[in-house]
């Protein structure tokens, strides 16, 4: 029954949706109140059934309604309660039905906080919202209906795959497509402004909040997926330039363009087309994102189960969705006025080289990734891009784009003076010469990439506080001066800082991870001690446990320092029988500025013969172990939460709330004759 | 289709999922440090040809497992980095190295980016030429220095 | 010109259309052999014990058009592959020979005695260096060799009527004549 009412929902879903396509395009063509007021309840409408049709389903799986066949393809009665739940979004129908939950919920969302917005516009952002809810609530609708039953309902599921069995990949999908599918929001701004054929700085306002969310959400759900790499995958790598990773994260680097690009553009006018076009690049990533991961085009680690014929569906909403656009964007852009001018030197120039170079450098990706798939079509020879490739292309993109990170946000906007700017850096330049020293006198010069790493994040992280400095007049009037400055600055200077700060400690963890790792690899007998960057690892011994789905063979390791006791790891290899899989559950235990992280195997694995049991092990109890220091790991994601921590705080300045503004009456300050 | 029987005859018998990644184990590694870190790095380098988007160093497929000793037999051999990559690619192909060789059908691949960034930075610099900035308008002194406090005050 | 260039992202964002559609019809992790039209690997594989046919190596082959078929006994596929190559050993005109790839000799032998032993020879690759040099990456797979002893043709995975019909006996034929 409840199946049946979540299947029903879906259709009604998509009937409201096909409504709220159509009646407020009209409605705002004809300025008729009513028809674009009819967009507003279609879109919380939509959102409800959605709802109601993403519940259904969550029911069946907490139930165990194993005549559900996506349930009993990706479920088990003896899973952790958790699992269940995130079950629901742990396949291919599944994580569709999240994915336009999260669509609708974006619809609803500008229906009910847009209030400032002019109907018009509203109307026409929720159509735009309704037509990519009509494609993909078709696409569920006709080959991917989650609700479809199996008689008879087999007596019990497949189990979901183990390595999903986890709470960090459990939200990893919602945070993901938080930040993918917000970005519709804004592609549909992008859209309605070039219907209207129109882009002033009220737009730019209108669309900051929303790109906003959805960057945060983004940042968040990189970082989630990321980090669970990172302890579950077992060699405490936390990115494989794998294709879907590439999928999430070329949304991510124009998205970033599109939030700076649209400061220029609610500031000074300027960059108009060239927002209106990231808005709908960003987006269009996303949807090819969804396209590589569903059909097939690409082999991943992450990719879903493959279809071509849900790959063929997906392109011909591609075409459409992106091809549809970016043709009205030919046709429209050309009439939109140019704004304000400027000098290479200022403000609105540091925010073009950041564009430019994070569009280069997506392009990178983006050519790394595909070009297996189109050197295949094209002569049929197979080549492969992979980490190798992508670190030496990046890497040099991305360099100078850190550096200019501190000096932006110290030009001022139309025209200003570089070495000025570069003058008040000087504490965040100390900074820099400090860390790099630091770097080449404690390695020896041996590590010149390392040392421009941490000195770039000190650059960055101290430019951070600068900006911060820069803005209550630090030192340069009374501090009591200062101090009500700093009360009064308003939320997106702080979330500006703080989201700059966080790159720095970002790129610090990620230098410092890659460059300085210790790894021991070695066999382990009861009582055996590895030392691993002064701390050391005491084997105690391996003992059988068992799980609710899983059997599992436990080491523990004593880890102390200088003969302190630090901590107590309990590295794990599970079996899970249904799904006949294991997984390598790492033991880590995070000093903050270090992470300690060990993981045990068998240490005949690679040449075990077939018919042995799930965990042989050697006479002598001897096992493979691998432990590791891995310094400013934990900055990694820090560094991430303080960025979307940085994006939420802009989000919440009050200016947001206001409605448009209005230009002021001129002063008496204006030059004669302009 | 066929090959994904095949790597499931493969993986069933071995019972190794591909989850399980683990990686070099310690009986692998060579005695010398020096060695064992080139065969580490070079390990990096190569494309597992079963679990297709891992390096054999961190795959936990059989054929891994014999692609990892092969390298570090060579390397004691003697054979030079090159060497061992030509001695794998001659078998297996381009797709077996994970940085794509540059020659002419990787040539958009390897200097697409680089020129693309010249090519729209000399652009943006054109159109920026092309639209000299606005001079800052003079004032009188006392319009400047009121200029300049009100800037201070509301910045 | 400046019209031009706005319509470049609808331009770029064809072609990469274009590519999707054509990347939909292909296999992405099939992978194809680099030896094609190149000499096989000069090998010479011991026999599988009591087995009743001779070992393997790369002289015996060449001279004639030949089959070598890549299996193991913990290889599903090739159980089910094993009725067609029985089928085909007797036809005329085609010389088959097996490798036994990284497995024990007791469990190879249980093998061909239980599913029947279509080869002329079978080498023992239990190291699975042979393998290696053939570029094997999984079993099982088949390679056309013809009477100079170049790789003309490698099949994935296991022989089925289709593939054999279509493209192995009449690619045999032509090199035959």
């Amino acid at each position: 029954m409840i199946p049946e009412i979540g299947l029903y929902a879906i259709i009604l879903a998509l009937a409201v949706a096909v409504v709220q396509m159509v009646l407020p395009l009209v409605g705002a063509a004809r300025n008729d109140g009513a028809l674009m007021e009819l967009g507003r309840s279609a879109a919380v409408a939509q959102f409800g059934f959605v709802a109601l049709a993403f519940a259904c389903l969550m029911q069946s799986y907490v139930a165990s309604d194993f005549s559900v066949r996506t349930v009993a393809e990706n479920s088990n009665s003896a899973m952790p309660l958790l699992y269940k739940i995130s079950g629901t979004w742990g396949n291919h129908e599944g994580s569709m039905v999240l994915w336009v939950l999260i669509l609708s919920l974006f619809g609803a969302c500008v229906a009910t906080f847009g209030r400032n917005l002019p109907p018009p516009l509203r109307a026409r952002v929720l159509a735009v919202q309704a037509m990519i809810g009509v494609a993909f609530l078709a696409f569920i609708v006709f080959t991917s209906n989650p609700f479809l039953r199996l008689d008879p309902a087999p007596p019990d599921g497949n189990d979901l795959n183990p390595l999903l069995q986890d709470p960090g990949l459990a939200f990893h999908p919602p945070f993901l497509y938080l930040g993918y599918v917000g970005f519709s929001t804004t592609f549909s701004f992008a859209i309605a402004a070039l219907i209207e054929g129109r882009v002033d700085p009220a737009w730019a306002r209108w669309v900051r909040p929303w790109t906003l969310a959805a960057w945060a959400a983004l940042t968040t759900g990189i970082a989630m997926g990321s980090w669970w790499s990172y302890y579950e995958l077992g060699w405490g790598g936390w990115w494989a330039w794998d294709p879907v990773e590439n999928a999430s994260f070329m949304p991510w680097l124009v998205g970033t363009a599109l939030l700076h690009s649209a400061i220029v553009a609610e500031k000074r006018d300027a960059l108009k087309s060239w927002t209106i076009l990231l808005a709908i690049l960003a987006f269009a990533l996303s949807l090819i994102g969804t396209f590589l991961v569903r059909s097939g085009v690409l082999t991943s680690v992450h990719a879903f189960a493959v279809d071509p014929r849900r790959g063929a569906f997906i392109l011909l909403i591609l075409i459409v969705a992106i091809g549809g656009p970016l043709a009205l964007y030919a046709w429209r852009a050309p009439m939109l006025k140019l704004g304000g001018i400027f000098s290479p030197i200022s403000r609105e120039g540091a925010m073009v080289l950041n564009n430019l170079l994070l569009t280069t450098a997506c392009a990178t990706v983006f050519l790394g990734t595909l070009y297996p798939l189109f050197l295949d079509a094209v002569n049929g020879t197979k080549v492969s891009v992979g980490p190798p490739f992508f670190n030496a292309t990046f890497i040099p993109i991305v360099l100078p784009l850190l550096a200019a990170v501190a000096v932006g946000p110290m030009l001022p906007w139309k025209r200003g003076d570089l070495g000025a700017a570069l003058g008040r850096l000087w504490a965040a330049a100390v900074l820099a010469v400090l860390a790099a020293g630091a770097v080449l006198v404690a390695t020896g010069v041996r590590a010149p990439l390392a040392a421009l790493g941490l000195a770039l994040a000190a650059w960055i992280g101290g430019g951070a506080v600068v900006e911060i400095a820069e803005r209550v007049r630090l030192f340069r009037v009374p501090a009591a001066d200062s101090w009500q400055r700093l009360r009064g600055l308003p939320r997106a200077a702080w979330g500006t800082a703080l989201a700059h700060f966080g790159l720095g400690v970002l790129i610090a963890g990620v230098t410092a991870s890659s460059a300085w790792q210790i790894e021991k690899v070695q066999l382990v007998r009861p009582g055996d001690t590895v030392d691993v960057g002064g701390y050391a690892f005491t084997f105690k011994r391996a003992a059988e446990e068992q799980g609710p789905n899983y059997i599992a063979r436990r080491g523990t390791f004593d880890v102390t320092k200088n003969g302190a006791p630090v901590t107590t790891l309990y590295p794990a290899k599970r079996f899970y029988p249904v799904q006949r899989m294991s997984t390598t559950e790492a033991a880590i235990h995070t000093l903050w500025i270090a992470d300690l992280y060990a993981t045990i195997s068998d240490p005949d694995e690679g040449s075990r013969e077939s018919g042995g049991p799930a965990f042989p092990t050697r006479g002598d109890g001897a096992w493979a172990a691998r432990l590791y220091y891995n310094p400013l790991v934990p900055w990694i994601w820090m560094g991430c939460v303080f960025m979307a921590l940085g994006g939420v705080v802009s989000l919440t300045d009050r200016r947001h709330r206001i409605g448009a503004p209005v230009p002021a009456r001129p002063t008496v300050v204006s030059a004669a004759g302009e | 289709m066929r090959l994904k029987l095949l790597i499931a005859g493969a993986l069933l018998a071995a019972r190794l999922g591909v989850a399980s990644a683990w990686a070099v184990l310690p009986d692998e590694m060579l005695k010398d440090p020096a060695l064992e870190g080139r065969a580490r790095v070079l390990s990096k380098e190569i494309r597992c040809q079963v679990c297709q988007n891992e390096n054999i160093d961190d795959s936990s497929a059989p054929l891994a497992a014999d692609l990892r000793r092969l390298v570090r037999e060579r390397i004691v051999a003697g054979d030079s980095d090159a060497q061992i990559l030509e001695f794998l690619r001659q078998r297996y192909g381009d797709n077996v190295l994970m940085r794509p060789p540059v020659e002419p059908q990787t040539w958009i691949l390897w200097f697409g980016p680089p020129a693309l960034l010249l090519v729209a930075a000399g652009a943006l610099a054109a159109m920026l030429r092309r639209r000299p900035a606005a001079p800052p308008p003079e004032l009188a002194p006392e319009d400047e220095k009121r200029a300049r406090d009100l800037l201070e005050r509301n910045t | 010109m400046r019209r031009i260039l706005y319509l470049l992202p609808l331009i770029a964002f064809i072609a990469v259309a274009a590519w999707f559609a054509a990347g939909l019809t292909r296999d992405p992790s099939r992978i194809p052999s680099a030896l094609i039209d190149r000499p096989m690997p000069e090998f010479s594989l011991p026999p599988v014990a009591d087995a009743g046919v001779p070992g393997l190596s790369a002289a015996e082959i060449r001279g004639q058009v030949a089959l070598v078929n890549v299996f193991a006994s913990w290889c599903v596929p090739c159980r089910a592959e094993n009725p067609i190559l029985m089928r085909l050993a007797h036809q005329p005109g085609v010389k088959l020979y097996g490798i036994a790839y990284k497995d024990k000799p007791a469990d190879n032998l249980k093998f061909l005695q239980e599913f029947g032993n279509p080869y002329a020879a079978v080498g023992d690759d239990a190291s699975g260096r042979t393998g290696i040099d053939f570029g094997v990456y999984g079993v099982p797979e088949t390679f056309v060799i013809d009477r100079d002893g170049r790789i003309r043709h490698k099949e994935v995975g296991a022989l089925t009527p289709k593939s054999l019909n279509e493209t192995i006996l009449p690619l045999i034929a032509q090199l035959s004549k």
